[in-house]
């Protein structure tokens, strides 16, 4: 069937079984590489994504669902040229070690952020509860978040929330 | 003018014989109300309680739930400070360390007996029946005794409860004392001596400290429970308790066996995992002697009574659907472990028929967002129960589907825990709605449930607010107590 959505602000149109996971239409069909699979079950958050601003697992999300919905992945933050607020924030703290999780991390953490702003710790610990890191980065992580949080309250910019769509 | 007159000064009379009558009786209220303070005492030496009195008091606290109202989550134990929401305002739990100043320290054994019996602080003044004193006024002194021992060895903790949010009259206290006139039967626990041991223990368990009833029966416009109606089902923390009386909608009849597993584990093959406040529950049962949670499920069953032959039967059916390890006999094709990226297999096992209602777009939801998971034949806990034997689908309400559908079910703090990923972000309230009403029509044979989409609106927007729990409760569990200090 025929899915019309928008990804990371441009419109498409999918071709694909309505049983389809998102996170395959995004990797296969769209090129978009930046959402890991992990566990494939929702258990992990590599696949993390958000759908009209709020954090999705795409490997158990159904592409049926999407008929007119926004999507924004990880690549919707900002380029490599000119990352946004929570890729620059990642980078600066390091928070990355093999990198698979950070994608959804950071999906996570910036749809907290877009919906609260002034999210304190123990928030930012609970919205990040589904995302597994393997490697150990959490404590950097948290910090990367932190400063994200910061740079977007202060930032000045018309677009406080980087390119997302 | 004079018959007028006559006519006032007969009113004035009336009022001042009304309100010398009413004096009166507020004069009896008060005294009959009245609770006396009992003097404070220095702390008893933690060392001074025998280590197994001790022990045996952090078993009945667990039995009690104390610590899922008297802790913060992440916060410290037994601190209170918990706001627990009430139909008439927000009651915070107190601090029941021993401290001294903010907490329970200065409290003798026979201070905290009377709290427990008649729901009246050291100070003697009356406590709100969010404290279900209700139930624990049927505690032994003995259990009692261990209790106070246990609560007085814990770590003191200095923290004050914030004030409670209670309109006018209801912030005096004395109105509690109206409130125990009218619903609150002081006594402890007489057992029936026409029942078996292990029947007396589960009730004296179940019907006091467990306090069942507290959440599983319906409670009046003031907050009591509804005694004709008790176990009849209720509502806790945004969830529905089912009723656990023979109206239980368990498609699967409980039994006294399949009521300890899941007591004991939190999740039962045939019915399904513990959430919500109930998660608590069970990560507190978990810590249990067996003989206890077996005589608590052995009093419940029988309170659920002996389903009739159709229910039986049609129980008996629906086993053939209960997802087991591959070794085990009965096993349906692909029913290990679904491999990864398994995603896009199409369900397979009892997914033929058709939505009643033709709602195609529910169907369509459920077979691309749902049965992937529930219908993949793996066992639980880890696996999503079918839901021809799910409660929640054949309940008065959807609720607790919609709470866990929308916020999933977060994973246990350090553990390997049921796990169900949240999908309100995917789902639209109309796939919701089109979803439950898909769910209702086909796996199960009660009437459309109404109302879905404001339920499904004040779910997701927290007007309806729900206090979403990791599977099994653990971070409130007796096992981590004192694991945050």
């Amino acid at each position: 069937m025929a899915i019309d959505l928008t990804v990371n602000g441009t419109p498409q149109r999918v071709e694909a079984d309505p049983d389809t996971p998102l996170l395959y239409v995004l990797r296969d069909d769209l090129g978009l590489n930046g959402a890991k699979f992990g566990c494939g079950l929702g258990q992990c958050g590599a696949c993390t994504v958000t759908v009209d601003g709020r954090a999705v697992l795409s490997c158990v999300t159904p592409v049926l669902l999407m008929q007119g919905r926004a999507v924004t992945t990880v690549e919707g933050l900002g380029t490599a040229e000119a990352p946004g607020p929570m890729q620059r924030a990642f980078i600066e703290e390091q928070a990355a070690q093999c990198g698979y999780c950070i994608p959804g991390m950071m999906m996570r953490a910036q749809a907290l952020l877009q919906e609260r702003p002034d999210a304190d710790d123990a928030a930012i610990r609970r919205a990040l509860e589904f995302n597994l890191c393997r490697c150990g980065t959490h404590m950097r992580i948290l910090r990367a978040i932190r400063r994200a949080a910061d740079t977007m309250r202060h930032a000045e910019t018309a677009a406080p929330n980087g390119r997302a769509g | 003018m004079g018959r007028r007159k006559t006519r006032h000064n007969a009113v004035e009379r009336g009022l001042i014989g009304g309100a010398a009558v009413l004096l009166a009786l507020g004069a009896g209220a008060l005294a009959w109300a009245w609770e006396t303070a009992i003097p404070p005492q220095p702390r008893p030496a933690a060392d001074s309680f025998p280590a197994d009195l001790v022990a045996e008091g952090a078993r009945l606290a667990a039995v009690g739930n104390c610590i899922a109202c008297h802790t913060v989550p992440g916060g410290r134990s037994f601190a209170g400070g918990l706001a627990l929401p009430t139909p008439f305002g927000t009651i915070h739990s107190t601090n029941i360390t021993p401290d001294e100043d903010t907490g329970i320290g200065r409290w003798s054994e026979a201070a905290f007996t009377r709290a427990m019996r008649r729901g009246v602080d050291r100070e003697g003044r009356h406590l709100y029946p969010a404290f279900p004193y209700d139930h624990y006024t049927r505690v032994s002194d003995a259990d009692n005794r261990a209790l106070y021992a246990y609560l007085m060895t814990r770590t003191p903790v200095r923290a004050e409860a914030p004030a409670n949010g209670l309109p006018f009259p209801l912030n005096i206290r004395m109105t509690v004392a109206g409130w125990k006139l009218l619903y609150f039967r002081e006594g402890a626990f007489t057992p029936d001596p026409v029942k078996p041991e292990v029947w007396n223990r589960g009730a004296y368990l179940a019907e006091g400290l467990g306090h069942c009833g507290a959440c599983h029966s319906p409670r009046n416009a003031l907050g009591a429970v509804d005694e004709g109606r008790a176990w009849a089902g209720g509502e806790a923390e945004g969830w529905t308790a089912y009723p656990i009386n023979r109206d239980s909608p368990a498609p699967v009849p409980w039994t006294a066996d399949s009521l300890s597993f899941y007591l004991r584990h939190g999740w039962h093959p045939a019915h399904g995992v513990s959430r919500g406040p109930m998660a608590e529950v069970t990560g507190n049962l978990a810590g249990l002697p067996d003989a206890d949670v077996a005589a608590i499920a052995a009093y419940v069953a029988d309170r659920m009574g002996t389903p009739s032959a159709e229910r039986r039967r049609r129980g008996e059916d629906l086993q053939a659907l209960v997802p087991r390890l591959s070794a085990d006999a009965g096993t349906p094709p692909g029913a290990s472990l679904p491999a990864a990226g398994g995603l896009s297999r199409p369900p397979t096992a009892g997914s033929e028929g058709t939505a009643s209602g033709g709602d195609e777009r529910g169907e369509a939801v459920y077979r691309t967002a749902c049965a992937t998971c529930h219908e993949s034949g793996r066992p639980l806990p880890f696996g999503g129960l079918p839901f021809a034997l799910s409660t929640a689908v054949n309940a008065a309400n959807p609720q607790n589907i919609v709470n866990v559908t929308l916020f999933g079910l977060p994973p246990g703090d350090g553990t390997v825990s049921a796990v169900m990923p949240a999908f309100g972000g995917a789902l639209t309230d109309a796939d919701m709605v089109a979803l439950l009403r898909y769910l209702r029509g086909r796996f199960s044979d009660q009437p459309p449930w109404d109302g879905l989409e404001r339920l499904v609106a004040d779910t997701r927007s927290g007007a309806h607010h729900v206090a979403v729990r990791p599977a099994d409760g653990i971070e409130r569990a007796p096992r981590n107590v004192g694991a945050e200090d």
